[in-house]
């Protein structure tokens, strides 16, 4: 009997320490069924994506408060895309202006961003409609 | 899949990752795959690691890493954390401690969720066990999900098991009586810069004396990890432990009993999942619930009746009255 | 009051409540928002056992629950200090001295994230960073470009620095030198609370032990040589943003608090010589009452420790005097124009808990750094408080209100609770070993998200009244030239100094740190050679390691 679960790494990169959301988040998709891998404070663009490769996660959800997501978002994707991991969802959750999150999603960096006033419940719904269209197709 | 198991063969990561995965999803081709990477297995040595939750079990492993690849060999990691048995999700936070080796090219580490095992295991630790085996690990470390007493699946999965325990009250103490004294090859009082620790390291040491045949003596060492202290002696012992049981054709006996058991396990599994197919196969399945939940019928009888109708169970072993 | 008064006020209120039975409530439960039970009416039973003298007393004297001066307001408003700093030193020096000229009374620096992890602009680690959430600060020379025509003896600066504090202190004691004004006429506040980095904020660098060594070793130099600087600020700000409650705030934070007076009195310090210099800052959140009932009970509290359990005689010992900042956390993204009025109720409550000063937080900045618009309406919504409402006329204007009192005590005895369960724990920093805060945070913030969630915590314009028009709101833009700009002058600065003094300094630091010696005039010495803060930081942490976390969720 399959027994898919959908893993997401949860991770933080940068310097900033501010994890209020991203544990929250993370409970949150854990009482949703999920395993969510969490690496912890501090992350190099290079530790995610290869965490992302070694725990082959469906999805990576990274948290970025410091207003360094245009440096690191776009780096994580491309690093990602060179592990041949360019089908992991890549979401982004933070302080994360509304130009700059058209930005990321127009030119393909991430494929959603959520920002202070989202729901846990949009964040799971989210992932699980992108899961079932993936398992569809 | 045949593709996937040649680059796992050729060191690719990605592969030994998806790999992973399916053995864990009970994926379909499951059996044929652990069937064409096991010629490439055996060679791993597995280590694992136990002990309370707090006793501060992945900076040792962490430490441990750090020893291991300064003698340049090749290691696996695998992080066993507790699926909740109310949502069926998990978070699995173990390799935090670890990230400083995530861009190491010769590890490798893996995070399960246990998804319903209660032994400390997840359900497919040792499936994943074999594929870092097959992609060519020297070592591989297990770290369970540290529940205490039922940790019992990793004396069965690893050659080498260590306790950690940290100096904490009398409890500790209690928690070595009730079923982790058997299991361990070594102790580690980590966290040996508490008060305490010597106390701990007296006690654990008197009841190793009172236990007979102790052709290996489990030592008991102290650590802290977080400054990395003590855990030179550790790996030193955990070698020791391993020509121990090379030398003295333990490590032979404890494989011929794992493949022993896995053998007993396989087959097992084979009959049941066969017997299910066949009793599913009959309609009346569910209409016998109905009527066992109706109280009509009794669980019991029902059960010989479902089988004599695959005709499996024989008139000798059906019980009287 | 006399019995028989009370036993009548007992009889009036069961027929009163009568009365209620036939009447519906709304739906919302009658929570604060940290989820704590309100009555619906209070009277004089609840504040029973009340005693003016002592729970209350006069404003400057024990307990100092009504304030910590005797005349407070009237006597002098509180500093109006906004929190700011982004892009390179000479941005953030434009900025302030507009604050200056708008009639700001303090400066209030917020540093990027390298600073305040103690690692130069041009670290791998600061990729992107580099004056993004605040002023980029590597070396003396920034510090010096940051208060350039601004003079250190007329204006007091307060730093939101922690790990890396006792370095960017020295940097701003050496720009002081360079001004020629003497240390004992400096004066301002440095944040240097790490206790509250490892529970709540996380920008952490060296382990505990270290780290407690190293902030008992400022509050020895700040004794010596800078009497009039504010050596810690004991923040229970960062706590609250993290998802406590606001009774976790008050206990974790004053808990923190005893923490250092027992790590300074352990250094051999008399207790009197340092408390003086210690100072707290706290949340004001968005459920009014209950943020003043904090500020009157954190004031109490510490009081009666201080003097009963450390034996503390210098009255200024056992004055609480706090910053306070309205809460981040409460700002919303959509119709941020909003903000303004969240903003406004708290920094009401700030004042009429009687905070020494107070940054009012910008519409903007749940999206960026506050623009300068936001931030003159962020500064403005005080000036109005200050001069137009009243509310600074009289002192303790809420004292005696049935509801405050009860809700004072309550809160006191809340945090006595957890003070008993931190001891059994055997202290701060064990209790922090085992995640015990982390936890208590974590479990805090997940309800309130799960309550924002189900609509039961109303967010006006998030999960009611939402409309999802377009935001139409101009947004500070940091130049991502900042960060090569401020590359290329660490470059030259690192050519153009003299390399060997650097070096040698460094070597004593080092020596010093693996020994017992106060540490702070090694730094002031490296710091006057130009020593970077990330050679300063990495040289100890070749002596002291780095901290790592175990995050609990």
């Amino acid at each position: 009997m399959e027994d898919r679960k959908i893993r997401v790494l949860v991770a933080k990169p940068g310097l900033d320490g501010h994890d209020r959301g991203v544990k929250v988040v993370a409970r949150g998709l854990r009482d949703a069924g999920m395993e969510v891998i969490y690496t912890g404070l501090h992350q190099t663009p290079q530790q995610v994506a290869e965490t992302a490769l070694q725990e082959d996660v469906d999805v990576v959800g990274l948290s970025v408060l410091s207003g360094a997501h245009m440096t690191l978002v776009p780096k994580i994707k491309e690093l990602l895309i060179e592990n041949d991991l360019k089908d992991v969802l890549l979401l982004v959750g933070g302080i994360v202006p509304e130009d700059d999150a058209k930005k990321l999603m127009a030119d393909g960096h991430a494929d959603r961003i959520f920002t202070p006033g989202d729901s846990i419940d949009s964040i799971t719904a989210y992932i699980f409609d992108w899961f079932k269209q993936k398992a569809e197709s | 899949m045949q593709q996937l198991v040649e680059d796992l063969l050729a060191g690719n990561r990605r592969a030994a990752a998806r790999l992973i995965s399916q053995v864990e999803n009970d994926d379909p081709q499951k059996r044929e795959l652990l069937k064409e990477i096991f010629p490439h297995t055996g060679r791993a040595y597995v280590i694992g690691v136990t002990g309370a939750p707090g006793s501060g079990k992945s900076s040792l492993v962490d430490c441990l890493l750090q020893q291991m690849r300064s003698e340049s060999l090749k290691v696996g990691v695998i992080g066993v954390d507790p699926t909740s048995p109310f949502s069926g999700g998990a978070i699995l936070g173990d390799r935090i401690r670890m990230q400083e080796h995530a861009l190491d090219q010769d590890v490798f580490i893996r995070s399960m969720g246990t998804r319903g095992s209660l032994g400390g295991l997840a359900r497919a630790t040792r499936e994943a066990i074999q594929v870092l085996d097959a992609f060519g690990k020297d070592i591989i470390l297990v770290e369970t999900v540290g529940v205490g007493q039922s940790e019992i699946d990793i004396v069965k999965t690893a050659d080498s098991t260590m306790v950690v325990l940290t100096p904490a009250g009398g409890d500790s103490v209690q928690t070595i009586k009730a079923g982790i004294m058997e299991i361990a090859d070594l102790f580690v009082v980590n966290k040996a810069d508490l008060p305490g620790a010597e106390r701990t390291t007296t006690e654990i040491n008197l009841m190793l004396d009172m236990k007979e045949d102790n052709r290996w003596r489990p030592p008991v060492l102290c650590t802290v990890s977080v400054r990395g202290e003590g855990i030179e002696t550790v790996w030193e012992s955990l070698k020791e432990h391993r020509c121990f049981l090379e030398d003295s054709g333990r490590l032979m006996k404890i494989r011929r009993e794992r493949v022993r058991r896995e053998l007993t396990e396989q087959v097992e599994y084979l009959v049941k999942s066969r017997i299910w197919d066949r009793v599913k196969e009959q309609i009346e399945f569910d209409s016998l619930v109905e009527k066992i939940v109706l109280r009509r019928r009794d669980p019991y009888s029902a059960a010989y009746e479902l089988l004599e109708k695959i005709a499996f169970y024989g008139e000798d072993d059906k019980e009287g009255g | 009051m006399d019995l028989e008064k009370l036993e009548r006020i007992k009889e009036l209120k069961e027929v009163w409540e009568k009365e209620l039975e036939d009447l519906k409530e709304r739906c919302e439960p009658a929570e604060t928002v940290s989820g704590q039970p309100v009555k619906i009416l209070y009277t004089p039973l609840d504040t029973e056992n009340l005693d003016y003298e002592s729970d209350l007393g006069f404003p400057g004297r024990y307990p100092y629950t009504r304030g910590v001066q005797p005349n407070m307001y009237r006597g002098r408003l509180w500093t109006m200090r906004q929190f700011s700093g982004f892009g390179d030193a000479y941005d953030s020096n434009r900025r302030y001295r507009y604050l200056l000229e708008q009639g700001q009374t303090g400066l209030s620096v917020a540093f990027d994230m390298p600073t305040l992890m103690g690692y130069d602009s041009d670290s791998d680690r600061s990729l992107g960073e580099v004056g993004r959430c605040g002023v980029a600060i590597d070396s003396l020379e920034d510090m010096e470009i940051l208060f350039d025509q601004i003079p250190l003896d007329q204006v007091t600066t307060s730093m939101t620095i922690n790990g890396p504090a006792a370095i960017l202190w020295c940097m701003y004691l050496a720009t002081a030198e360079k001004q020629g004004i003497s240390l004992d006429k400096v004066g301002g506040t440095i944040q240097n609370d790490i206790l509250k980095e490892y529970i709540a904020q996380k920008s952490w660098i060296f382990p505990p032990e270290p780290s407690m060594r190293l902030i008992t070793d400022i509050f020895e130099f700040a004794t010596d040589h800078v009497p009039k600087w504010n050596t810690i600020s004991i923040s229970g700000y960062h706590i609250r943003e993290a998802g406590s409650t606001a009774v976790q705030e008050l206990a974790f934070t004053l808990a923190d608090g005893f923490a250092y007076v027992e790590a300074g009195i352990n250094a051999g310090l008399d207790v009197d010589r340092f408390a003086p210099r210690l100072s707290f800052f706290f949340n004001s959140h968005i459920d009014f009452f209950e943020e003043i009932c904090k500020y009157r009970a954190a004031r109490r509290i510490w009081a009666r420790r201080m003097k009963e359990k450390y034996g503390a005689k210098d009255p200024r010992s056992l004055k609480m005097r706090f910053h306070t900042q309205t809460a981040g956390c409460s700002l919303t993204a959509q119709e941020p124009e909003n903000n303004i009025v969240r903003t406004a109720y708290e920094a009401l409550s700030a004042v009429l808990g009687g905070t020494q000063s107070l940054h009012t937080n910008s519409m903007d900045e749940v999206l960026a750094l506050p623009s300068e618009k936001a931030v003159k309406i962020a500064l403005r919504t005080q000036q109005v408080l200050a001069y137009e409402t009243g509310v600074a006329n009289t002192i303790d204007p809420l004292a005696g209100s049935y509801f405050i009192e009860a809700v004072t005590d309550k809160m006191e005895a809340e945090a006595e609770k957890y003070f008993k369960r931190i001891d059994e724990l055997g202290g701060v920093l064990p209790a922090i070993d085992q995640g015990f805060f982390q936890q208590e945070i974590a479990d805090a913030a997940y309800e309130f998200q799960k309550a924002v969630d189900r609509g039961e915590q109303v967010l006006v314009g998030v999960n009611r009244y939402r409309t999802d028009e377009p935001m139409e709101l101009e947004i500070l833009k940091i130049d991502p030239e900042v960060e090569r700009k401020q590359l290329e002058r660490l470059k030259r600065l690192k050519e153009n100094r003299d390399g060997d003094k650097v070096t040698a300094c460094l070597e004593e630091l080092k020596r010093c740190a693996a020994a017992s010696d106060n540490l702070i005039p090694k730094i002031l010495d490296a710091v006057r050679a130009y020593a970077t803060e990330g050679e300063i930081t990495a040289t100890l942490k070749e002596v002291f390691g780095e901290y790592r976390e175990k995050p609990l969720f």
